[in-house]
């Protein structure tokens, strides 16, 4: 067991499990101890305890579901989307001088107040939520896309010139490997900001998966199941995090 | 000059005069640049001829035109006056019979060793088990072997630029074209791997074109030595340099190689001292 805690694979992990068991178990005492306030705030213990109750009563797997598959739905759509912007604007200075400011102003806007429109276009489904999630998320595909590309090494360029590659060889072969790390940090920006955005509309317009379990058991004042249902949202992050991780891997170790 | 007289001179007007069968020519090359309303020219009338399986160096202070003369060489620069053949030919743009190895750190970091290597057999559409066989034999070659499957960034400065040859040399070029290879690197490793270098062009009998500012790393790999002046990059003269083959790390111990050097570093010095008065004046 020590030898496996000492491995370099395994000790990253165990040292995050451990300190978040000491954070909550330090919140379990404050609360305890009333330092913190127990009618506010639910003790961590209850929190935990609620996971099989919302798992029974409330259909928290169906709903994380829900939540899960437009999160992933607009992944797609942000990479199908926001990297091939990137290019456009990559290549074309004007067009990229003319918009990246507002691609910059686009992903500061607080895009989800502007849902009583996209439930007119789209009605109240989850098209709608996508279709927002995607818009307010777009933005830092499409920036750390140009960026990625524009920080290509000019000698990894000349490389490829002296090997007497096409423009488009070059393109593909070296500058867009060569941006890869930069496009998966906008990726997983990108999806944080649309995970964000679909649990708040959800909870907004009371529809769905996660986010409506939320509004639903904070409307009940069911503190316990409120932060029980977060843990599922956190799980969602961290099932979308793991997919891009498996395919920026799969991307650059091919 | 007792030392000078032993070397063999050749005199730059010589230099135009076609060697039996250059490999590479370069005639009568100049290049300017535009900056704003000043015009700098960076080399001035160069020309010089490549005999195959030679190594030929280009030295000069830093501001010579070195860099530019390696670009236009390798088909990276264009518009300059002149002419760049190989065998007789005219080219323009890159150039298949060249290969280039980069002064800085040009490895594909995303690939790993193997992968590297095989880039250029890839490009030429070469199947997969015999491009990777192929790479294989050159990894081997710059003693590289049990790194195929490394990442760039697991390997040290030196093992990287490694790589890069072998990457160029898998290529098969006519012409290996340096730029200050080794100049990222501590002396030592430096010496070592001009050893490995040398080594591998004795091997092939590589036709190699190597630009530096380094005068032990030019004497202890060439053939024959072209000092350039300051800016604008002219010959200065064309040195031969007659010492054994092969040759090991451990000629820079030997006399011969210190009066190559303390000769080179005589031409060098003025041109050098400018190049600082320049630097300084820049400053000012």
């Amino acid at each position: 067991m020590a030898s496996l805690l000492r491995s370099d694979r395994f000790l990253p992990a165990a040292t995050g499990i451990a300190s978040l068991a000491a954070a909550v178990a330090i919140v379990e005492l404050l609360l305890r101890a009333e330092i913190l306030n127990p009618h506010i705030m639910p003790y961590p213990s209850d929190v935990f305890a609620a996971i099989p109750r919302i798992i029974r009563e409330e259909a928290v797997f169906q709903r994380f579901l829900v939540t899960a598959g437009e999160t992933l739905a607009s992944l797609v759509l942000i990479v199908a989307i926001g990297v091939p912007l990137g290019v456009l604007l990559q290549r074309n200075p004007l067009v990229r001088k003319a918009t990246e400011s507002w691609f910059s102003a686009l992903a500061a806007a607080p895009i989800v107040l502007a849902y009583p429109l996209f439930l007119v276009l789209f009605g109240r489904n989850a098209s709608a939520i996508v279709a927002l999630a995607v818009i307010g998320s777009i933005p830092p595909v499409v920036l750390k896309t140009v960026d990625g590309l524009a920080a290509t090494r000019k000698v990894l360029i000349n490389v490829g010139r002296a090997y007497s590659m096409t423009r488009r060889q070059i393109f593909w072969r070296i500058m867009v490997p060569s941006a890869i790390p930069s496009i998966f940090v906008g990726i997983r920006l990108g999806l944080i900001f649309a995970l964000v955005k679909i649990v708040g509309v959800e909870f907004l317009i009371n529809f769905g998966g996660l986010g409506q379990l939320i509004n639903e058991l904070a409307e009940r004042y069911d503190l316990a199941g409120t932060y029980a249902a977060i843990i599922f949202v956190i799980a969602v992050s961290m099932l979308a995090f793991t997919l891009t991780e498996w395919i920026e891997k799969w991307l650059t170790q091919r | 000059m007792k030392v000078a007289a032993s070397m063999n001179r050749i005199d730059v007007n010589e230099v135009s005069k076609p060697e039996p069968d250059p490999v590479l020519v370069v005639e009568r090359v100049s290049m300017k640049f535009n900056l704003g309303e000043q015009s700098v020219t960076a080399v001035d009338d160069v020309s010089f001829s490549v005999r195959p399986g030679e190594v030929f160096t280009v030295i000069g202070p830093s501001g010579c035109g070195k860099s530019t003369l390696f670009n236009i060489i390798g088909g990276l620069l264009g518009h300059y006056e002149g002419e760049v053949r190989i065998d007789g030919s005219k080219i323009a743009g890159s150039h298949e019979s060249i290969g280039m190895v980069f002064q800085e750190e040009s490895t594909f970091p995303w690939r790993n060793v193997i992968d590297n290597v095989a880039f250029p057999l890839e490009l030429k559409g070469m199947g997969k088990s015999e491009r990777l066989d192929r790479a294989r034999h050159f990894i081997d070659m710059v003693g590289l072997s049990g790194f195929e499957r490394h990442m760039p960034a697991q390997l040290s400065g030196g093992m990287r630029q490694r790589v890069a040859i072998a990457r160029t040399l898998a290529y098969e070029p006519r012409i290996l074209l340096m730029d200050e290879p080794f100049a990222a690197l501590d002396e030592q490793t430096k010496l070592l791997l001009g050893e490995k270098v040398m080594e591998i062009q004795q091997r092939l009998k590589q036709t190699t074109l190597l630009i530096t500012h380094n005068l032990s790393e030019a004497v202890q790999l060439s053939d024959r030595i072209l000092i350039m002046t300051y800016r604008p990059g002219r010959v200065k003269r064309i040195l031969d340099i007659k010492l054994d083959r092969p040759r090991t790390a451990d000629v820079v111990g030997s006399e011969a190689f210190g009066r190559y050097v303390a000769e080179i570093w005589a031409d060098l010095r003025e041109e050098a001292t400018r190049g600082m008065s320049d630097a300084e004046s820049a400053r000012r």
